[in-house]
């Protein structure tokens, strides 16, 4: 409970920051907006040129886009721990976070969060019965519930992957730039992952389960009932990734000695 | 004017004896950097299904221009933007104008070091690594190398100049994270990084034949891979000196009248 009200403390605090620099919130949503974008156009191009993606079509790969859209939407609202390193350990700004009455991961998430991000959810939404009007897909009773537990498992995924990236600083502090590029292979779990050799495939399946945020869930709802198994092991997957990220997380708070004075 | 010369050359040395400093980490990031290339190696595959050639490139071409482009990339990026607009919040801008150099000079020296710092050490490695795995073509025509690095300069002096327009429009904006976001986005897409010009539409193309953003990627990758021969070269290479001519103007411009209006948000 004390939680939840801080929680929803720190998000009203959050809006009136935001709402201060109103022409900056402007560009940002519209910085999202046209990152949405950038990957609506580049499937568009690119089925210019051919017809087919190894056997996937133009709006089987847009609604899979428009899945992925949700799940990271949600992750980039209140994961903004890319930074974590230079921010927090090398800045000694975790000392600050250590001496909070809440968990410190937690404190971090409510402080760093970007609630604007959450337009991602309409846009994958939008995305997605777009393409699904045009496949003539159908909305059974129980889909709706699959969405939910499948754009859980995918967050947390991504979020578990995150949490073990930001965790390594406290074992080493030195800079890494493997964060910014983790966003890119974030990217490629929205492709079949049929088209990438063995070695791709099972990364992104077992080590970096981006493709758990993106392909297999999806096609659960296309229907493609050769990836059902991997669509179900989502929320699984999500689970296992945040238990290990908050571990790490655990164990790394305990080796904190703070950055010099 | 020596003296000022040599003073801009210790700001880029300093810059590149920071990063190697750190240079460790960038081990990691080519290795994350190949796994990116590859993933793009296999979607362009995909993509290309059984066809020759799309748009005049052929798949070994195309492999070629993402793994140069990702490269190049490496070389001209800079984070001067955010730099910039984060010594504007804090207030250190107000010291960093009194002192004797160009505020804006010393940051573009410091971006050209961690550039050159990255093409050694990342690009370079990086390079040879994705050669041994992905087909990719080398030239063997010395002159296409040379007008490649001449392109080069060109992209960092382009998506330098943008950056610091963006960095200085915090001036104006006060609260900028959204535009450097934006920015990076238009960039990612219209300079040819993630899909050469030539792939799109027709009207598209006609677009972005009016903006500076193709003279960063898509120009020298098209150079390396040959994909641009004999007089389009030159044409190409015009045009990115063009377009870091012209951009002095809205630099120098917004430069004058941000030291006007300069506000301290505390610090």
């Amino acid at each position: 409970m004390f939680y939840v009200s801080i929680f929803f403390q720190y998000a009203s605090q959050y809006m009136k920051t935001r709402l201060q620099y109103r022409s900056d919130l402007v560009v940002e949503l519209f910085s999202d907006f046209l990152f949405q974008a950038v990957n609506l156009i580049f499937i568009l191009v690119v089925f210019g040129h051919t017809t087919l993606l190894s056997g996937w079509s133009q709006e089987e790969i847009i609604f899979i886009y428009g899945f992925f859209l949700v799940p990271y939407a949600i992750f980039s609202s209140f994961f903004n721990i890319w930074d974590f390193n230079d921010r927090y350990i090398v800045k000694g700004e975790m000392d600050r976070v250590l001496t909070r009455p809440i968990h410190s991961l937690f404190q971090i998430i409510i402080e760093r969060m970007e609630l604007e991000s959450m337009f991602g959810v309409i846009t994958g939404i939008a995305i997605m019965f777009y393409a699904g009007s045009q496949l003539g897909l159908t909305i059974s009773w129980y889909d709706p519930f699959m969405f939910l537990l499948m754009v859980a498992g995918g967050s947390l995924i991504y979020a578990g992957i995150f949490i073990i990236l930001a965790s390594i600083s406290f074992w080493s502090d030195s800079r890494t730039d493997i964060m910014p590029m983790m966003y890119n292979i974030g990217n490629y779990g929205r492709y079949p992952v049929d088209i990438y050799n063995q070695v791709i495939r099972y990364v992104l399946t077992w080590i970096l389960p981006f493709a758990f945020v993106g392909v297999y869930p999806a096609a659960f709802f296309l229907g493609r009932d050769e990836w059902y198994m991997y669509a179900f092991l989502t929320p699984v997957m999500g689970l296992i990734f945040i238990s290990i990220s908050v571990f790490a997380w655990n164990e790394g708070v305990k080796r904190y000695r703070g950055a010099g004075n | 004017m020596v003296s000022r010369m040599s003073m801009y050359l210790e700001m880029l040395r300093i810059r590149f004896l920071m990063m190697l400093a750190y240079r460790t980490n960038y081990y990691s990031g080519i290795l994350i950097y190949s796994i990116n290339i590859g993933a793009y190696y296999f979607l362009w595959q995909a993509i290309y299904g059984g066809q020759e050639s799309i748009q005049d490139l052929s798949i070994v071409q195309m492999t070629t221009y993402v793994a140069i482009a990702w490269m190049a990339r490496a070389f001209y990026f800079n984070n001067i933007d955010r730099e910039i607009a984060q010594e504007i919040q804090e207030g250190k801008v107000a010291v960093e104008m009194i002192r004797p150099y160009n505020y804006l000079g010393m940051k573009t020296m410091q971006g050209l070091g961690e550039g050159l710092f990255r093409l050694l050490f990342f690009s370079v490695p990086g390079m040879v690594i994705v050669w041994l795995v992905f087909p990719i073509s080398f030239s063997n025509d010395l002159s296409i190398w040379g007008l490649f690095f001449i392109s080069l300069m060109f992209s960092f002096i382009v998506n330098t100049q943008i950056n610091l327009i963006t960095g200085i429009l915090t001036f104006f904006l006060l609260y900028n994270t959204g535009l450097i976001r934006a920015k990076r986005v238009v960039i990612d897409l219209f300079s040819g990084l993630l899909l050469p010009i030539s792939f799109y539409p027709m009207w598209a193309q006609d677009i972005m034949t009016f903006l500076p953003f193709q003279a960063i990627s898509y120009i020298p990758s098209m150079i390396f891979t040959e994909g641009f021969t004999g007089g389009e070269v030159y044409s190409a290479l015009l045009l990115q000196l063009m377009w870091s001519v012209i951009l002095f103007v809205p630099i120098t411009l917004l430069w004058m009248s941000a030291r006007r209006r300069l506000i301290v948000q505390g610090g």
